[in-house]
Order: C-alpha cells, then sequence, then structure tokens
C-alpha cells in the first residue's frame, strides 16, 4: 500500500482478536485521482489478498449534462459539445453529429468535403490511437513510446490548427460539409507526414511488440471472448480484438469510405496485447486511407450550395443583401431541421460512436443520445478484472480506451 | 434496403404479434414500437431469431414527453447484428410510475444504460439487479434530463474553506439563463406612425 492515492477502506481483522486465521476482504478505492485511472474514474474493488473479487466503477464525476445542454442551442452550437465528449478524437464525434443532421436535413455533403471528412477522420484516429497506446504502456511501465507519440500527435494537432484554427476542439466538421477548405500546401504536408510515421510506427512496436516485460503484463489479460463482447455491447478494436471483423467504416459505410481500400485488422485472443497489436494495424490502414483521400480528392465546394443551411462566402457578403440576411439568420436562429428522428453511427476509433437525434421541427434538438463506446467498456471492467491481479486492473483499463469526457458526457 | 427492413419488420411482428403495435420504416431505419410489457419476449426472440440475431446491445435512451398523458416517456432501444448488417429501434411508452421490465437478462449490457435512463429520466426498470443513480452526484435528488428540470439545476457545490469541506447550496445565477424564442413570429409596432394614414 505504498501508493498514496490507493487507500484502504476496510482493514482486515483487528490485531487483539485470538490467533485464528481469519480472511477478510479488502475494499478498496482506486481512484478517483490517479493516473492510471485515465480520467475521474473511482473504482471500487473488492480484494482478496491482491486478487479481484468485484470491481464496482463509480462514474459521473464529470458529467456535465452535454444531451440536457444541447437541447438548448442550435444544431451548429451543438457540434463544438461533441468536441468535447471524447476530447482525444474530436473531430470523429462531430462526423457523427454532422451526419446525423444532415439525414434529417435530407442533404448530402459534396464529394470534395466527404473526402476532407474521411482524411481528418482518420488523422483524429492516429491521433486517438497513439494516445491510447502509448499511456497504456506507460500503465504497464514503459515510459519512452509516451514520449515518442507525442510528438507525432503534436504534428497531427498541427494539421487540426491549420484546418480549422484550433488544436484540439476544431468544430470543423459542420451539418452540410466542413468549415473552409483545405489550405494550400496542407495535403503535401500531410502526405509528408505519411511517408514518415511508419517509421514511428516501427519504433513504436520496437520497444513494446516483443518486450518481455510488456507481454507480461499484456498476454492473457483480460480476455473477452466474442459472446462477451456481443453480450456487452463491446465495439471498435475491442471487438475486433476478439476476432469479429466488424467495422462500420467497411458493413456501413459512410461519406467517401466506400471509395477507400483498406483492411480490418482482427485479433485472436481478445486480451489486452491483441488491443494492441489491432490498435497498431489500424494506423496503418489509416496512413493508407489518408494517402488514398488526398490522391482521390475531387475539387469543388466544401459545403452545401444551400443558404438556408450553409453560410454563403465572405465575399458574397459584402456586395449581397440576402447573403448578409442569411448569415444573420444563420448565425442567430439557426436552420430548422424538420420532425424526424434517426440514430447515426460511426466507427470512431474507439468504437462505435451513435447519436440517436429526435428533432420536433425547431431551431433545436429536441433530444439529442450520445451512445459512447467507452461507456459499454466500462461497464465490462467488472467482469474483465475478476480473478486478476490489482496491478492488471491498471492494464485492463488501459487496453480498454477509457475516456471519461464520452463515458460521462 | 427499404424493402428488406420492411419485410424484416412485418416478419417480427407476425412472430409475435402480442407484443408489437406496430412497425414502420422511417429514413431507412426500422422503427418497432411495442407493448412495455412484452419488451423482453421480443428482445430474447430479436437476439435468438436466426432471421434477426440483434444480439448486439447498442443503445438504451429515454425520451421526455411532458405534455403527453399519461405515459409521458419513450424508452428506446437501439440494436445491431452483426450478421445481418441491419439495424432495428424499439420504442416503448412509460410513465413516472409505471416500471418497465429490464432486459439485462438478455443482454447484459443493458444495465448501465438502464441505469443511466433512470438516473436521467426517473423511468423504473423491473428486474435491474443493480438500479442506483450512475452518472449524478451521490445523494442527488430528482430527474435532470427531464424537460421540467431547469438546465441551470436547483443546487450548486463549493468548498466552505470554514467548515473544510463541499457544500452545497441553491444555484445563484449572477444572471438568468435567457432563452430565446425563435418560433414566434416578429411582432411589429402597434402604434401607428405619423404619415402612414397617407400609404393605406
Amino acid at each position: 500500500m505504498s501508493d498514496p492515492n490507493v487507500q484502504v477502506i476496510g482493514e482486515a481483522a483487528a490485531a487483539s482478536e485470538p490467533p485464528v486465521e481469519k480472511i477478510k476482504n479488502f475494499t478498496m478505492n482506486f481512484g478517483p485521482q490517479h493516473p492510471a485511472a485515465h480520467g475521474v474514474l473511482r473504482l471500487v474493488l473488492e480484494m482478496d489478498g491482491e486478487v479481484v473479487e468485484r470491481a464496482d466503477p463509480h462514474i459521473g464525476l464529470l458529467h456535465r449534462g452535454t444531451e440536457k445542454l444541447i437541447e438548448y442551442k442550435t444544431y451548429l452550437q451543438a457540434v463544438p459539445y461533441f468536441d468535447r465528449l471524447d476530447y482525444v478524437s474530436p473531430m470523429c464525434q462531430e462526423h457523427t453529429f454532422a451526419l446525423a443532421v444532415e439525414k434529417l436535413l435530407g442533404i448530402t455533403a459534396p464529394p470534395r468535403a466527404q473526402y476532407i471528412r474521411v482524411l481528418f477522420a482518420e488523422i483524429t484516429r492516429i491521433l486517438n490511437h497513439i494516445l491510447n497506446i502509448t499511456t497504456f504502456a506507460l500503465d504497464c511501465g514503459a515510459l519512452t513510446p509516451f514520449l515518442w507519440g507525442f510528438e507525432e500527435r503534436e504534428k497531427l494537432m498541427e494539421f487540426y490548427e491549420r484546418v480549422s484554427g484550433a488544436r484540439l476542439h476544431s468544430a470543423y466538421f459542420r451539418p452540410g460539409g466542413v468549415h473552409q477548405d483545405l489550405p494550400a500546401g496542407l495535403a503535401e504536408d500531410i502526405l509528408g507526414f505519411c511517408d514518415g510515421f511508419p517509421q514511428v510506427i516501427d519504433d513504436l512496436e520496437e520497444i513494446l511488440t516483443e518486450n518481455r516485460i510488456f507481454k507480461q503484463r499484456t498476454v492473457d489479460i483480460g480476455v473477452v471472448t466474442r459472446e462477451q463482447a456481443e453480450n456487452w455491447g463491446f465495439t471498435g478494436p475491442v471487438l475486433r480484438a476478439a476476432g469479429v471483423p466488424w467495422d462500420l467504416r467497411k458493413a456501413q459505410p459512410y461519406d467517401a469510405y466506400a471509395d477507400m481500400d483498406f483492411d480490418i485488422p482482427v485479433g485472436k485472443n481478445g486480451d489486452c496485447y491483441d488491443r494492441y497489436l489491432v490498435r497498431i494495424e489500424e494506423m496503418k490502414q489509416s496512413l493508407r486511407i489518408m494517402r488514398q483521400a488526398i490522391e482521390k480528392m475531387p475539387t469543388g465546394p466544401v459545403v452545401v450550395d444551400d443558404r438556408k443551411v450553409a453560410p454563403p462566402p465572405r465575399r458574397e457578403m459584402k456586395r449581397s443583401m440576402e447573403a448578409l440576411i442569411h448569415h444573420f439568420k444563420l448565425y442567430t436562429e439557426g436552420y430548422h431541421v424538420p420532425a424526424g428522428e434517426t440514430y447515426t453511427a460511426t466507427e470512431a476509433p474507439k468504437g462505435e460512436f451513435g447519436v440517436y437525434l429526435v428533432a420536433d421541427g425547431s431551431n433545436r434538438p429536441y433530444r439529442c443520445k450520445i451512445r459512447a463506446p467507452g461507456f459499454a467498456f466500462l461497464q465490462g471492467l467488472d467482469f474483465l478484472s475478476r480473478g486478476h491481479m490489482l496491478a492488471d486492473v491498471v492494464a485492463i483499463i488501459g487496453s480498454l480506451d477509457i475516456v471519461f469526457g464520452e463515458i460521462d458526457r | 434496403m427499404t424493402a428488406a427492413l420492411e419485410r424484416l419488420g412485418g416478419y417480427v411482428a407476425a412472430a409475435v404479434p402480442e407484443a408489437v403495435i406496430r412497425h414502420s420504416v422511417v429514413k431507412g431505419e426500422l422503427v418497432l414500437d411495442v407493448r412495455r410489457e412484452a419488451i423482453e419476449s421480443v428482445c430474447r426472440f430479436l437476439r435468438d431469431d436466426p432471421e434477426c440475431l440483434f444480439k448486439l446491445f447498442v443503445d438504451l435512451c429515454g425520451v421526455d414527453w411532458p405534455q403527453r398523458t399519461p405515459e409521458r416517456f419513450d424508452v428506446v432501444y437501439n440494436l445491431l447484428s452483426l450478421k445481418h448488417n441491419r439495424r432495428i429501434r424499439l420504442k416503448l411508452t412509460a410513465s413516472e410510475t409505471t416500471p418497465v421490465p429490464s432486459v439485462t437478462g438478455v443482454w447484459s449490457a443493458a444495465g448501465w444504460w438502464e441505469r443511466e435512463t433512470w438516473d436521467l429520466f426517473g423511468v423504473m426498470f423491473d428486474g435491474n439487479p443493480d438500479l442506483r443513480r450512475i452518472l449524478t452526484d451521490y445523494g442527488f435528488e430528482g430527474h435532470p434530463f427531464r424537460k421540467d428540470f431547469p438546465l441551470t439545476g436547483y443546487v450548486e457545490v463549493r468548498y466552505d474553506e470554514e467548515q473544510k469541506r463541499v457544500v452545497y447550496e441553491p444555484v445563484k445565477l449572477k444572471q438568468e439563463f435567457r432563452s430565446f424564442d425563435f418560433l414566434s413570429p416578429w411582432e411589429g409596432m402597434d402604434r401607428v406612425l405619423p404619415g402612414d394614414e397617407k400609404a393605406s
């Protein structure tokens, strides 16, 4: 119990009792302020010695009521809330919301916007996977990958900044397309990144994949079978590591994913190590998709040509009265979405990220339910950690890719 | 795609006629309105029937329609079939006092989503083994996602230096929360400006 963040709540039998061997379970409080909790996870662990008998995650410490806040905002004002859910993969979540609103409005983004979205969704996937793999390795005792990975993340966030003006909370994917076209030279720089990044993946793999300590910590830990994954609603890399070749980008392609050629990596054993391997391979596939997206990207507009949904260009606003009125109405009242409902899901880096959107014909969503993949993973933590050691719980949490922004919403 | 979903809806409605009130395909998504009492049996059928195989429980949520009586809540289930690559949505209605049978026996995943819906809407789930609050604070009162719950809430917390602990106080806002009404048409001036009488 040298870790100051782990406090013992119930102590074992008192010392004054007769010298009879008495075994009593510990109840341990893990977090909510603990570096391995990946945020504000409070985990109440029932321990038999160092073996976990039951894990009860207490969540909600980061609950901000995003879904309720969205009900009081226009559709456009709701976009930035999606950046703040899973704050390491912001654009993928905007993507889901944009697609859901587009479905209710009955519009489709122009081809160039679809390719830009695919390009940046894959940049986001790499961004997310670098963070997950390296912090997972950190939890298992390897600090170096973390330092290397964050350098690459910074490069990717620079692409974010160049395209949207913000490193993290970009608000770039809007219903109807994307906010701005790519600035000159960005596509070439992204291709340059695609050339250099495989070397970084190789470096990461060299330090981790055959690392004895890393394998001792991850192989056969937190095994998820196919049946368990389905029963507990797991999606994304966790489902694929269990051997299910399921990826919404292939199964239910959205935007330009139907034109992309890529493979879906699957695992064999469904343990922490397989989840790591799946993520490594997904980064390589993401690079393939990014290259294709840039090479095949058509020219043309990046947002629908409908002044009732998308704002007019700046230069038009200087000359046209109607353009100015449209701009004013869009940024105050917003657009009205016809009554209806949809469940739209995309393959976010962590798994299936879904938005159940109910519109009542006004300019605000009536209800916007956000389906976060991490919510299901954390629910499964109890069965995953049962019978494992305390230190394995940390490895399991790391391999599940848990971020509290999306779980607590 | 729509025709296939239509067919599937008809197939389910014919197989469990006592449970399904209505089936429809809206915007390419299959929606079944089901009877509350029969939700567990229809879920079991949807999971196990070889034509359906909705083995993945994706999402469960509540929707509040406060004007609707007597059952103000919709409870919405989203399911996914990996085998047939299809989605389905089940909807049922509930009130504050009518418990919805839990589907945790069909998919373990439903547990936390039912807890969430209980926490945020106050819909009870009969048979859920662990129906505690999940997202709100320990000791929270009320169900915040109901439409009649104010966005700003009722209490706020701060650390009290004298008592050396976190205290709860009624929420005090420096500025009222502003909610703009964009739905009412603009109202013009009721006064007639001097000279206007010449225009008519």
